[in-house]
């Protein structure tokens, strides 16, 4: 597109006019008559790219002459129009001088295809009528606006001056649709003028956008590592926020660290190598809990919300992550074959797991009961307004409470934790490796799911 | 199950003098039986635990300190003696202190509770 500018031309678009389409229909039977040497165009099927575009200056192509205007195609490869149409190939009528912005050709092969007999119907007057040359050119061409949308394959523009008389008898018609070819021409400019505007300004949104979200989060983590103790709901906001970020990270780096396995795993790579990307599995793993622990230290209730978890996650999560419990269970078959040992080892890591998250389930439950009767205690009801001392004390019993569930917290997570590491120990190093795939494929579908589930269509 | 509670003999009687240090309290304590729990009666987490030996068909020992009238002493010396805060709960297995939530839950998890549990004599196959 920039180098029709560079020709300084007032209509870089040109190329895309419908104009320069060839059809075949009308102008059939008229080019019958005037060209009697050249067949019919097809339009052959490629799509047209801005950035297949074209040097083409009016001055190197063509050069005016009287009212005839010889086109010289210098800069447009066409060998096979050159073959088959002859060097002084034409269009026109005759009549018209061809004032010519910029035109598109397709490249080589296809239009060597397209040519057929190499008959080129002049569709390049009427696309460059609007020319801010001179434009009064009788050649004939029928154009189809719809066409421009299906990309553009313009054979070359040569006109040939030579048959003068026969313009004559068709001017009016020529007239007219050089007009209408104008206005459509004009149309075509102001949509593509519409629609360019359109993209750029969402681009420029685009990138405020991103701007200020990078501000946003900068501002978070800054503030979430800077605690000062003030403003807690603000400080707790931004933990939560800055825990998410974080989470983000982790997840992608996880994802690129499975692919980087299951690639490895299929490879059939040897038990060394595949032990130091499970060792870098493992580890992520770790680190996943090392970041959950300070998002609980910051503000435990959004952990435990699971807000940074998608919605089908959400819902079966237990105490802020996944069921250590469920982990074996998802595993189901896919370890085999296992030795008696490791089946033995399984099989107690399951039990263990169960009874650890029953243990820790019902300690979450004796909290929840403690805090009802602390919070609904003697000093509450009609009675209730009297006693602040009371109230307050109740209260910062309630407070103790409370900071126990960060502890519950932790001890989920550790047993997280130690469900993945004893089941590694267990395991070889290739069924760690298939057991960590599964895992992360089952974690993922369940991303996946919730995304469809909020996508779905409702009535 | 029930778990038995703060029993250590009937011949014991309860306004024994602070002879010995509260450690030394604790020690002896534990090694009375096979599973000892020191406990606050109004903790969650000590409630966790002895689920946890409940459903495994351990019938654990369990001390609550804030029922003991020396309680506070010993809730201090198990502090020092495990290097953090909270003191409690805390497990010992055969007379052989194991630790707090964390550890208990990672033996338990790494298979190493369970034939502790057995060689103090507190499970049977």
């Amino acid at each position: 597109m920039q180098s029709f500018k560079a020709a300084a031309t007032t209509n870089p678009d040109m190329f895309c006019h419908s104009s320069f389409f060839l059809r075949g229909d009308d102008c059939n039977s008229r080019n019958q008559t005037r060209f009697p040497d050249l067949g019919e165009l097809d339009h052959p099927a490629a799509a047209f790219h801005h950035d297949d575009a074209f040097d083409l200056s009016p001055s190197s192509i063509f050069s005016l002459k009287s009212n005839n205007v010889g086109v010289v195609a210098n800069t447009l490869h066409y060998g096979a129009l050159n073959t088959s149409i002859g060097a002084t190939a034409i269009v026109s009528s005759g009549t018209g001088c061809l004032d010519t912005g910029q035109f598109m050709y397709q490249k080589g092969a296809t239009f060597g295809a397209s040519l057929g007999n190499g008959h080129i119907e002049n569709w390049a007057d009427s696309g460059l009528a609007d020319n801010s040359q001179q434009t009064d050119t009788s050649t004939d061409v029928d154009t189809d606006h719809k066409n421009q949308l299906h990309g553009v394959q313009l054979g070359a523009v040569m006109v040939d001056s030579v048959d003068q008389s026969k313009s004559k008898s068709g001017d009016q018609k020529t007239l007219r649709r050089l007009a209408q070819n104008r206005e459509a021409a004009r149309k075509s400019r102001l949509r593509k003028k519409a629609y360019v505007q359109q993209l750029e300004s969402s681009r420029l949104r685009l990138t405020e956008l991103e701007q200020e979200l990078q501000r946003a989060r900068q501002q978070g983590i800054f503030i979430a590592s800077g605690l000062s103790g003030d403003h807690g709901h603000t400080v707790a906001g931004n933990a939560a926020l800055a825990f998410d970020m974080e989470y983000g990270r982790w997840l992608d780096e996880h994802q690129r660290l499975i692919n980087d396995l299951r690639s490895a795993v299929n490879s059939h790579m040897g038990d060394n190598e595949l032990c130091i990307l499970v060792g870098g599995v493992m580890a992520h793993y770790d680190e996943v809990f090392r970041l959950k622990s300070i998002g609980a230290k910051a503000d435990v209730f959004h952990m435990l919300s699971g807000m940074w978890k998608t919605p089908a996650e959400r819902c079966f999560m237990w105490l802020g992550g996944f069921r250590s419990s469920e982990l074996l269970k998802i595993l189901g078959n896919h370890l085999e074959p296992l030795t008696d040992q490791q089946l033995m080892g399984i099989c107690n890591l399951q039990q263990s797991s169960q009874q650890a998250e029953d243990a820790l389930s019902q300690g979450m439950e004796a909290l929840q009961q403690s805090l009802v009767d602390t919070l609904s205690s003697a000093s509450l009801g009609p009675s209730a307004s009297g006693n602040v001392a009371d109230y307050m004390g109740q209260m910062a019993i309630a407070m103790g409470k409370l900071a126990t569930l960060e502890n519950f917290l932790h001890q989920a997570d550790l047993l997280r934790q130690q469900t993945l590491q004893q089941m590694h120990r267990i395991l070889t190093t290739r069924q760690a490796a298939r057991a960590l795939l599964v895992f992360s494929d089952y974690t993922s579908r369940l991303r996946a799911l919730s995304s469809l589930w909020l996508a779905r269509p409702r009535n | 199950m029930h778990c038995q509670t703060g029993s250590w003999g009937s011949y014991v009687p309860t306004t024994r003098t602070t002879v010995g240090d509260p450690l030394e309290r604790i020690e002896r304590l534990a090694s009375e039986n096979a599973v000892v729990i020191f406990s606050i009666s109004s903790c969650c987490m000590c409630h966790a635990i002895k689920r946890l030996f409940c459903g495994m068909g351990v019938n654990p020992t369990v001390y609550e300190l804030d029922q003991d009238p020396r309680g506070k002493d010993m809730e201090k010396a198990l502090m020092r003696l495990l290097g953090s805060s909270p003191a409690v709960p805390v497990v010992f297995i055969g007379g052989k202190l194991v630790g707090t939530m964390d550890r208990v839950m990672a033996s338990h998890i790494n298979g190493t509770l369970v034939p502790l549990l057995k060689q103090a004599g507190a499970l049977w196959l």
